[in-house]
């Protein structure tokens, strides 16, 4: 089954266009990175995908689902998730409160104008169990301001794994790790069960090309070279992109 | 401690009459409590949603002169309260769906501008409002046969009025709306991402804060009895924000500091200073200096400091002269 399909998607700026003409199909279960130079238009495809910004042309379909008119907020309760390059969660809240608005972000408790929010087993042990699972359990009630940045990185992807996503967005998971912090992340990706659909955007090349499956190259908003890794690897518009002619 | 100074709090509010020397005080200590509920529903928007709204006053203004217009018609007292508090939260969606179509500068103009739009109404429509020279109430409700008419029985029906909201407020803000309802002040973009209808969780924060600035209105007209277009004007919105901001927003304490301290400085500082306008200006000043998040939560900042300092004493340095 394909878990995502672009199928002819293009976006313009005013004259720039960002995104030309991409077509992409990602099979369920596959871990799928797309690399190229900056500007190439990798985050705004997967603004295109999440929903935040809407195609001029063409369409995108989840897991068999033509998606491309339903607002971003409803593709999250389609089984969509997503980090961001640059982290946006809540600095003055604990772990445990970030974690617990990801996980409510789903849950119809979140209209609830009453019940305590900080008292709510259910959310409470969920988050609990989520930060154990990313070794963050001992500082779920330090507010996120005071971690560090690798630790930030880690809560944010456990923000997207908690919601049991079938297709998840990372957004340069590694940028501005330390090689430490860079192994955890990698670990923790390396942990994710294959019901959920991975599609990454990385520059560190180390660390990403063994995580996938299949990598597509985007060079102005066009995807030039898509194949497993040797055959990008050995590709010789790769070469060009990166090296000049 | 923390339950102490409540129940402190509490006492001495419940003896306001007693312990406040005439009608004059216990007057202006109503007046504390109405602009407190004024000001907790626009700290809704203000402190909990991060929308700041100049049109605040418009929505008060609506309430009071739908239950001076009702009851003027002949209605009953509970008819004109429940009606004009429908109108008011009718009022708040039309202000929010005109409003929250942007956020930041463009939420505060939008606003602003409707806040005048209401305050024209008020002084231009004149066979409905009796333009500037607002309109008179006949008298007080006695709920349960309880009269209202003198001082202290209408502060216990505000201070009854006031704790209800504050156990509103308190509620709301602990809730799971609440808390969704702040990360979307603080990420708004996050929060689509995770699943949340931004637009419908501050539309609903908006219907929640007119609700209680209708009360706020309601009780308003009861108290003077009369209201006019001035109780609309861009300088009560502005007050109100006033009171949020340099009481501490997004906290349940702060507004009610803050329309403490604009109340108690116009009515009581007004009768000693002539530019009493300057002093509270003056007021505000040191507060944005010295506690910038706002006077609750900054003394809070300040004791806690200087507990601690307290209680450390300072170790002898070496090597001093």
């Amino acid at each position: 089954m394909t878990a995502l399909e672009l199928k002819g998607i293009e976006k313009a700026f005013g004259g720039l266009r960002v995104t030309r003409h991409v077509d992409l199909a990602v099979e369920a279960g596959e871990r799928r990175l797309i690399i190229g130079p900056n500007g190439a238009g990798k985050t705004t495809l997967f603004n295109l995908i999440a929903g935040e910004l809407r195609a001029d042309r063409g369409s995108v379909v989840l897991f068999g689902e033509d998606i491309t008119r339903v607002p971003s907020r409803r593709r999250a309760h389609l089984g969509l998730a997503r980090t961001y390059q640059i982290i946006t969660l809540f600095p003055k809240d604990t772990l445990l409160h970030n974690v617990m608005l990801a996980l409510m972000g789903l849950s119809p408790r979140r209209w609830n104008p009453w019940a305590r929010f900080d008292r709510d087993r259910t959310l409470v042990e969920a988050a609990r169990a989520c930060l154990a699972e990313i070794g963050l359990a001992h500082l779920s009630a330090r507010p996120l301001a005071q971690t560090s940045y690798g630790e930030r990185r880690r809560v944010e992807i456990a923000m997207a794994l908690a919601q049991r996503p079938r297709l998840l967005l990372l957004d340069e998971p590694f940028a501005g790790l330390s090689i430490d912090e860079r192994r955890e992340v990698r670990q923790l990706l390396l942990a994710i069960p294959r019901s959920t659909t991975v599609v990454m955007i990385e520059h560190d090349m180390d660390v990403a090309l063994d995580f996938a499956d299949r990598i597509a190259v985007m060079h102005f908003g066009e995807v030039v070279v898509e194949g497993t890794r040797a055959e990008v690897v050995a590709h010789p518009r790769t070469r060009e992109i990166y090296l000049g002619p | 401690m923390r339950r102490a100074a409540l129940s402190l709090a509490l006492v001495l509010l419940a003896t306001v009459p007693a312990w406040v020397g005439g009608s004059y005080y216990v007057n202006i200590v109503s007046q504390v409590l109405i602009s407190a509920i004024f000001a907790l529903s626009l700290n809704v928007i203000v402190g909990y949603a991060g929308l700041i709204s100049l049109g605040q006053a418009g929505l008060f203004g609506v309430a009071a002169y739908g239950a001076a217009i009702l009851l003027g018609a002949g209605a009953g007292h509970s008819v004109a309260v429940l009606g004009a508090l429908v109108l008011t939260v009718a009022a708040s969606a039309l202000f929010a769906v005109l409003s929250l179509r942007t956020t930041g500068i463009g939420f505060i103009m939008i606003t602003l501008a409707l806040g005048q739009i209401l305050w024209g109404l008020a002084y231009r429509w004149i066979s409905l409002t009796n333009g500037d020279n607002g309109i008179t109430g006949a008298a007080r409700p006695a709920p349960f046969g309880l009269s209202l008419a003198s001082a202290p029985s209408f502060y216990y029906a505000t201070l009854l009025v006031f704790l209800a909201t504050l156990a509103a407020m308190s509620i709301f803000a602990r809730s799971a709306f609440g808390a969704a309802l702040r990360g979307t002040r603080d990420q708004p973009r996050r929060m689509t991402a995770l699943g949340y209808d931004v637009w419908m969780i501050r539309f609903l924060a908006c219907l929640f804060s007119g609700f209680w600035s209708g009360v706020a209105g309601i009780l308003f007209f009861y108290y003077n009895l009369f209201i006019s277009p001035h109780a609309l004007a861009l300088s009560a919105s502005a007050e109100a924000l006033l009171m949020v901001i340099s009481g501490g927003a997004g906290t349940l304490m702060g507004p009610v500091a803050g329309a403490a301290l604009v109340v108690a400085m116009k009515s009581i500082a007004s009768a000693y200073i002539e530019r009493w306008n300057l002093a509270l200006g003056a007021v505000f000043v040191l507060i944005v200096l010295f506690m910038p998040e706002g006077f609750v939560p900054g003394s809070a900042r300040l004791l806690r400091r200087g507990w601690s300092a307290l209680r450390r004493p300072e170790r002898p340095v070496e090597g001093r002269p």
